[in-house]
């Protein structure tokens, strides 16, 4: 397979609710990331915008960005789902020898909308919908299983809320910028036994973009590209009675497989660095071992020892992740852009000392249902 | 380089106004057991899934998600690609993008809707903006008839014209078994006589001048699945692999207001770009047959001329000098088209299914009776956007 | 329970309804669009934005020239009056998404080149008359009395003769 590399990030401020357009936002990110990159739109062989018609609110969402996604007279397309699946797709269409660069942009306006109705309507409309089940009451079906099946704890999920949010002050693009203690998540709001408010992530609007160029187009741009190692992507399934919640097996193929592509034998050990999708705390507890940082079970353990800190061995969200600013479907793309960052050393103060090896997570429909993965390496 | 690639499977339903006895769910996995089938392949055998539709004719999101029962996505890798009228022939390139990459041997392409679940005017009115356009919209029925009466304005053509259009797509469609509409009546009866009823019967309603009913396409429930493959593997899964030679796009606007309504300039710039790469220089007599997304009778004479098959104001004598038909010299819509079946988030994936099976040769009753070395589909949707693909019997360089 | 008993095997095929599922949504317009309904609201004059370099006027006004990609700042006035660029009778009913209510037809639907705009504005003309309401008909705009910021404070455009 050939080489594509990642040469322009770009993102907007994200915040609870941005007076932008959907197109104002989306031209912030994507004049952003050519600046990034040095380039103008012309140097840009083709577009793959992110957006999904229920967060906004019209059937082909797209559309309401065509312009300022630069997309006139290109080749264009939209996927709607993650950040991480655009990038995805963005980088297949440059591996494909038809374009040699691909911008891709995502925006979210989760102000604009309802959440508990918007992912509401993930559910099955006949048998589960009108119970009233939405992202985060799911999110503590699958909290609470992980807990009985583990024996994590409620104190477990609230430091991973500490950790994040300690490394979200660092990050100028996040939202939620406040140092917090296991007492203060303890104390927060219950949501939905077992989550409570600080355990949850933020509604958030903003908008992501990237530069993907193959080996070819390299040489339009000045700056070193980060180099894709690997990237996989797999879906577990639906309905969550038919799923093991507390086995993230999806995750699990998606990492193998991207580790295979970047010649990782213990991620542990290889990455420097990774940036997941912690739309609730106890997610990143399940990633840890989806991502096989340690054994089935074991993921409050690694919390616990420290080890994904930002001064430990394997530092992960030193942006705060999605605890700190949650753009549903940005947020794989925003990981995609601090991995980068973290590569080229542009991290600023949340800057991990020498990180060469990065991996970005990004999910997809319920309980994180499908995941997707990349390895950038510089 | 990437690789090339070739469809070698095609599955879809029969296209009805209602499929109550199947859900969404349930009608994706018809299409793709059908296009399993077709290619002599198993799930198993498949390595990634391309699924689109449009969120709010069914009410669900995230349908890559939900569907995965459905679709054969459990433990695969799947996201779903969405562009409106487009998303059929999206999520053929995505699929195609898939298996170029190299990343992919075997991917599937499945395109779905179920019209009958919601009112689809209002559907496709919330797809326009809702500040500046929603409001006062009318569907796609007002919008194509201001391209319609454009049209007939600039080239003083008739409703005889686009009538002809209508005969010929349904006339088409009673060869193809998996057709939405089976005018049966129609049968037997001379082209001029069907088309002198279309204009002046007052059962056909006028919706809005020029269009009738009989003018504008039906909405259907359907799904269909197109599996392509790497060059890799597709010659050992099909005898004679449909290739991909060329594709491009355009989805130059955001609103409505802002369309060239003189000309279908995303069509004529998407098909200019895929034909260059293809290195077609005389459209009308190097490809063979079409499938068009031609959503409304006027499309089938206006856009053939931005296709370059013609000059401007020449659709109308293409079209009743016969070189459309299936004996003629360029067959448009064997299939009977999108007038005569449309489910919309499969109507595009169709167009592509039914150019490859016309060079495969398995287009059983509704194969063109000459040799199919190019075959062109298109898409079409949002805000006047074009989808363009070309696909051939020979293997590209 | 006849009918029951006799298609044992035949179960009549239901469909389950969303009910009044309503989705709400409070979307921004930016501060072009804020621009143009607020002069609309309280100055019936309508703004348009205008590209530094193609120098096409922009209507409804927005931020991103796409053919050039640059940003636009200058609001400029269009006139209330134009010509009809593209034109419908719409003779078909259908639920209005909007309103939730059947639109009443015949109505006039055009797509409207403003004087000083070079895109159109979509909307409804006050007439149905194909003799007269056609491509390159003249129209101004009928404002509401009481308006509320919102694209409708246009009632609609008329004829002008």
């Amino acid at each position: 397979m050939e080489k594509a590399g990642i040469v322009g990030v770009g993102q907007t401020k994200y915040e609870r609710k941005k007076d932008d357009t959907f197109a104002e936002l989306v031209f912030e990110a994507c004049t952003g990331a050519l600046t990034d990159a040095g380039v103008g739109i012309e140097d840009i062989d083709n577009v793959i915008t992110v957006s999904n018609d229920f967060w906004d609110g019209r059937t082909i969402s797209s559309m309401a960005i065509q312009d300022a996604a630069g997309s006139y007279n290109k080749d264009v397309s939209t996927v709607e789902g993650d950040g991480v699946f655009g990038a995805m797709y963005g980088m297949m269409r440059t591996l494909s020898g038809s374009f040699d660069t691909t911008l891709v942009v995502a925006h979210v306006k989760g102000s604009e909308g309802n959440m508990n109705l918007i992912t509401n309507a993930m559910f099955d409309p006949i048998y589960q919908r009108k119970l009233g089940i939405d992202a985060t009451s799911s999110a503590a079906l699958q909290a609470r299983s992980y807990m009985e099946k583990t024996g994590a704890t409620e104190e477990d999920f609230a430091r991973v809320s500490v950790k994040n949010q300690g490394n979200g002050v660092n990050n100028p693009y996040a939202q939620i910028r406040e140092k917090i203690s296991v007492d203060d998540v303890m104390k927060s709001r219950k949501i939905s036994e077992p989550l409570k408010l600080f355990d949850c992530s933020p509604i958030t609007d903003g908008a992501a973009a990237i530069v993907i160029s193959n080996e070819k187009g390299m040489k339009r741009f000045k700056k070193d590209p980060v180099w894709i190692l690997g990237a996989a992507h797999f879906s577990d399934s639906y309905t969550l009675g038919y799923r093991d919640l507390t086995n993230s097996r999806a995750l699990e193929a998606a990492a193998k497989k991207a580790y295979d592509m970047a010649g990782i034998t213990n991620p542990l050990m290889e990455l420097d660095v990774i940036e997941l999708a912690d739309a609730y705390s106890y997610m990143e507890l399940l990633w840890y071992e989806g991502l096989g940082l340690t054994p089935k079970g074991k993921g409050a353990d690694l919390i616990r020892s420290g080890a994904t800190a930002m001064d430990g061995e394997l530092p992960v969200n030193p942006s705060g992740g999605l605890l700190c600013a949650h753009p549903v479907l940005v947020a794989g793309l925003a990981r995609i852009i601090e991995a980068t960052l973290q590569i080229r050393g542009e991290a600023g103060d949340r800057q991990v000392k020498g990180a060469n090896k990065a991996l970005a997570h990004g999910i997809n429909g319920p309980c994180g249902q499908a995941h997707g993965v990349f390895v950038l390496g510089s | 380089m990437g690789k090339r690639v070739a469809v070698v499977g095609f599955g879809q339903t029969k296209g009805r106004s209602s499929r109550k006895d199947v859900n969404g769910v349930e009608i994706i996995n018809e299409a793709v057991v059908a296009a399993l089938a077709d290619a002599e392949l198993t799930i198993d055998d498949i390595d990634a899934i391309v699924i689109g539709n449009m969120d709010h004719f069914e009410g669900i999101n995230y349908v890559d998600s939900w569907s995965v029962e459905g679709s054969g996505g459990v433990m695969k890798p799947i996201f779903k690609v969405t562009t409106g009228g487009t998303t059929g022939t999206t999520v053929a390139m995505c699929a195609y993008y898939h298996a170029a990459s190299g990343m992919f041997d075997r991917v599937l392409a499945i395109g779905w809707e179920k019209n009958s679940e919601s009112d689809t005017t209002g559907a496709i009115i919330t797809a326009f903006d809702p500040v500046w356009e929603r409001p006062n919209l009318g569907g796609a029925i007002a919008g194509l008839a201001l391209e319609a009466s454009k049209y007939m304005d600039n080239y003083e053509v008739t409703e005889r014209d686009g009538a002809r259009v209508a005969v010929r797509e349904r006339l088409h469609a009673l060869n193809n078994p998996y057709a939405h509409l089976h005018q049966e009546w129609m049968k037997g009866m001379e082209v001029d006589q069907l088309v002198e009823l279309l204009v002046t019967s007052e059962q056909n309603q006028v919706l809005a001048y020029p269009l009738r009913m009989s003018d504008m396409c039906p909405r259907s429930d359907g799904a269909a699945a197109v599996i392509f493959a790497s060059e890799d593997v597709a010659e050992k899964i099909a005898p004679i692999p449909a290739w991909m030679v060329a594709t491009a796009n355009r989805h130059n606007f955001a609103l409505a207001g802002d369309v060239d309504m003189d000309r279908n300039t995303t069509m004529a710039s998407a098909s200019k770009a895929a034909f260059e790469k293809a290195g077609i220089k005389e459209p009308l007599k190097e490809i063979d047959v079409c499938e068009l997304y031609l959503p409304y009778s006027y499309a089938g004479l206006k856009w053939m001329e931005d296709l370059g098959f013609c000059g401007y104001g020449e659709g109308p004598k293409l079209l009743w000098d016969g070189v459309t038909d299936m004996d003629g010299e360029l067959p448009v819509n064997p299939s009977g088209g999108v007038m005569s079946s449309n489910a919309i988030g499969a109507t595009g994936l169709i167009r592509v299914g039914e150019a490859a099976i016309q060079i495969m040769g398995k287009a059983g009753t509704r194969q063109v009776p000459k040799d199919v070395n190019f075959a062109l589909a298109t898409g079409f949707g949002g805000c006047y956007w074009a989808d363009v693909m070309l696909l051939g019997k020979k293997k590209p360089a | 329970m006849e009918n029951n008993a006799q298609k044992k095997d035949e179960q009549e095929l239901l469909t389950v309804s969303s009910g009044e599922m309503f989705q709400p949504y409070d979307w921004s317009v930016g501060k072009f669009g804020s621009k143009f309904l607020h002069e609309l609201k309280e100055n019936k004059k309508l703004f348009g934005s205008k590209c530094p370099k193609c120098g096409r006027v922009f209507i409804p006004p927005r931020k991103v020239c796409g053919q050039c990609y640059v940003a636009m700042d200058e609001f400029v006035p269009v006139s209330d009056e134009g010509e009809v660029y593209v034109c419908a009778i719409i003779q078909f009913g259908f639920v209005d998404p909007e309103t939730g209510k059947q639109r009443p037809v015949p109505y006039g639907y055009a797509f409207i080149k403003l004087d000083g705009a070079d895109t159109c504005l979509t909307h409804f003309v006050d007439s149905v008359d194909p003799e007269k309401f056609k491509v390159g008909a003249r129209v101004r705009a009928v404002f509401e009395e009481k308006r509320k910021g919102s694209l409708m404070d246009i009632k609609h455009f008329e004829l002008v003769d």
